[in-house]
């Protein structure tokens, strides 16, 4: 008998039957929470970037490929308005472009929108770019608040590029203190920052107000690297945009905590705090969860993150931890967890004294979950607002641990070999004697 | 042989004058991109907005020193994944600097890499640096308190850990490859991971009040579902062990009649 090829048959078979019973088994529980997979709906809104050019004085330089920063700079924002993807919403504001004077208080207010957050038209958007000329000061973080506000409040991410040759020259508000307040308020803001010929004042600048959103830093020294990056990160925001988290504001104690349903959320976590959540768990189900602390602001080389899940008694029942040293964006840490077999019996103990109303209730674990950094401030770091914290929340069906049967040892195991060799001597001894006998009549 | 063949073609190559073929010639051992797939030229900045990949799709994204690039890719049990990636590095850098290439699964828990260079550091004098990493094999299943790699979504972050700060921003241009090697076929008595290591992609909500579990309602026409209980499951031990108690009686009892025949005859 050829038993190598009859097994894939048998497989198959096998494999489609045990396939069509988990399908029914599915079904028949119950809806599960399968939606926590379903990927996040196309937003209705368009992807919106606030493009934010500085037209300071010092943009009439000319050491980009021999040309002034300026020219390199229109013709840049030319090219990305005529690559434009149709749905792209994009604004342009510039700052430093019309006020003349020497007076600071006056120079300091100068930004102006030339281009409003909306549905482009390209002609009268490379325009508007055209006639620019370099002219002021660099308000920038004034001009950063101003770009937050137009891109206004929804639900989806904002990106805003900022270009600039030269340091904020009006400070106060420091702009990356302004970078960091705008991300912590509101919707997710991403600011990515292009240097034109940077120097070190203003690489420095940039690359703080980069961090403290979570967005990136580019040295410009040639039109093509201006003109690439930009497109790429117009694109970006196209890509990025739907995937937002929705806020929330975790306890200090497990009592109280927010109860959250599968999804990500965001929320601030400034150094040695702790913040606590809940979920609702199910005996059948698994929780997972995972949190990344971002590094907004300088900190000490050395850090880690620990998510901890507890049971409502205080008791912990796993955790996460990561820790590392030198430059990183976010730390991340993560955790699955289900019901073993003790604290099933535990939560029956517990229906069981329990009044009868509150019986279907308690089948459902509560599980606290508790967010807590290894952060240290370098001195002169400011501690509020807290760092952005990214928390993921899901619960699927647990996976029982497989158990293989005894093979090779145990009274079970003895039994059936016997058993099926017993059955099977007699099934072939039978028909022997009848194949003799019948043998021996013909 | 292989050896043999490739100097012999380089031979050939030389004497026909072609001076661009021995570099693609000899650049063979590689993992190379599968055939037919489509570079993907971009990178996320997050783990929400990493960029998915394929195994065997090559990326060719152009991007500033000191950025965080993110790549997602799908793993399944019993594969082994490896990664590679050069970064072409700026001119005129100030100094030598450390790149890195560090793995998560699908719940952001750090992946230890087994070989590869994880984080080379390139002197101010190279051009190129070659990052790499082998993963562990996937896992069908482990405990929920392990930190096993289990089948689902894992995550790539490639950037650059130690850095002169007037080196930040200059452009780079990254390779990466991702390649996966074993087959996702395992036994049942290993388990099975319900649902993979996925993350959730939609927003969250905070619930008003603890959700009461479902009525459970196991009796009525749910006999398949216990049939699916009991039954040995195809290729499981206790089948294999059936088979070879059946074998064990028959060979047995061939045995039993080939010493009786002669008697019998």
């Amino acid at each position: 008998m050829d038993i190598a090829t009859l097994r894939p048959v048998i497989n198959k078979k096998w494999s489609s039957l045990v396939l069509l019973g988990l399908l029914t088994a599915t079904t028949l529980t119950g809806p599960l929470p399968a939606s926590a997979h379903d990927k996040a709906e196309p937003g209705a809104e368009p992807p919106r970037v606030q493009l934010v050019l500085d037209v300071s004085g010092s943009m009439r330089a000319t050491d980009i490929d021999g040309r002034s920063r300026i020219s390199v700079a229109q013709q840049a924002f030319g090219e990305v308005v005529d690559a434009l993807p149709d749905e792209t919403q994009l604004g342009i504001r510039v700052l430093g472009a019309t006020y003349r004077g020497k007076d600071k208080q006056q120079g300091c207010l100068d930004t102006q929108q030339i281009v409003p957050v909306g549905p482009v038209d390209r002609e009268q958007a490379k325009a508007a770019v055209a006639t620019l000329r370099p002219t002021g000061f660099t308000p920038v973080g004034l001009a950063l608040r101003e770009a937050a506000e137009d891109l206004g409040r929804g639900t989806t991410a904002r990106r805003i590029v900022l270009i600039t040759d030269g340091e904020d020259t009006c400070a106060p508000p420091d702009p990356c203190q302004v970078a960091r307040e705008l991300a912590a308020q509101g919707t997710t803001l991403v600011v990515d920052t292009l240097g034109l010929a940077p120097d070190e004042k203003v690489r420095k600048q940039l690359l703080c107000i980069a961090a403290a959103t979570g967005g990136t830093y580019t040295a410009a020294t040639s039109a093509e690297d201006l003109t690439g990056r930009l497109k790429q990160l117009v694109d970006r925001a196209r890509d990025t945009h739907a995937t937002t988290p929705s806020k929330v504001a975790g306890a200090d104690a497990c009592q109280g905590a927010p109860l959250l349903a599968p999804g990500v959320y965001t929320d601030r976590e400034t150094f040695s705090e702790h913040r606590w959540y809940r979920v609702p768990v199910r005996p059948d189900q698994e929780l997972r969860a995972s949190v990344s602390v971002a590094m907004d602001r300088p900190v000490n080389p050395d850090y880690g993150v620990l998510l901890r899940a507890t049971a409502s008694d205080g008791r912990e029942l796993v955790r996460g931890v990561d820790a590392g040293s030198g430059r990183t964006d976010v730390v991340s840490a993560g955790l699955r967890w289900s019901a073993g077999a003790d604290d099933d019996e535990q939560a029956r103990d517990e229906e069981a004294t329990a009044s009868p109303a509150a019986t279907s209730a308690s089948a459902v674990t509560t599980v606290c979950l508790v967010v807590s950094n290894m952060f240290s401030p370098r001195a002169g770091t400011d501690k509020e607002p807290g760092m952005p914290v990214e928390l993921t929340v899901d619960v699927v069906a647990a996976s029982p641990t497989p158990d293989g049967p005894d093979l090779g040892r145990g009274w079970v195991l003895l039994l059936l070999l016997t058993l099926a060799g017993l059955l099977t001597g007699l099934v072939t001894g039978l028909l022997t004697r009848w194949w003799v006998a019948t043998w021996r009549e013909k | 042989m292989r050896m043999r063949t490739r100097s012999a073609t380089l031979a050939a190559l030389v004497a026909a004058g072609v001076a661009l073929a021995p570099a693609t010639v000899l650049a063979a051992p590689t993992p190379t991109p599968s055939p037919g797939s489509t570079t993907v030229t971009k990178a996320g900045t997050s783990f929400l907005s990493a960029t998915p990949v394929a195994a065997g799709q090559p990326v060719r994204v152009g991007a500033s020193t000191g950025e965080y690039l993110y790549w997602s890719f799908t793993a399944g049990a019993g594969e082994i994944h490896e990664i590679n990636a050069t970064v072409s590095l700026a001119e005129d850098r100030g100094g030598s600097s450390t790149w890195a290439v560090e793995v998560f699964d699908g719940l952001r828990r750090r992946q230890a890499c087994t070989a590869g260079a994880q984080t080379p550091t390139a002197d101010a004098a190279v051009s190129t640096v070659a990052i790499g990493c082998t993963l562990r094999r996937v896992r069908p299943w482990a405990e929920p308190w392990s930190a096993d790699p289990l089948p689902g979504t894992y995550y790539v972050r490639l950037t650059v850990v130690d850095v002169p700060e007037r080196d930040l921003g200059l452009p780079i241009d990254v390779d990466l490859l991702i390649s996966a090697t074993g087959d996702a076929g395992t036994a049942p008595e290993d388990g099975k991971l319900e649902a993979p290591l996925v993350p959730p992609a939609k927003a969250g909500e905070v619930l008003n009040a603890v959700p009461t579990a479902p009525a459970e309602d196991e009796e009525g026409d749910g006999w398949n579902l216990d049939l699916t209980g009991w039954l040995p499951e195809a290729g499981s031990r206790w089948i294999w062990t059936t088979a070879g108690g059946v074998l064990a009686a028959v060979a047995g009892v061939f045995g039993f009649a080939l010493t009786r025949r002669p008697a019998t005859r």
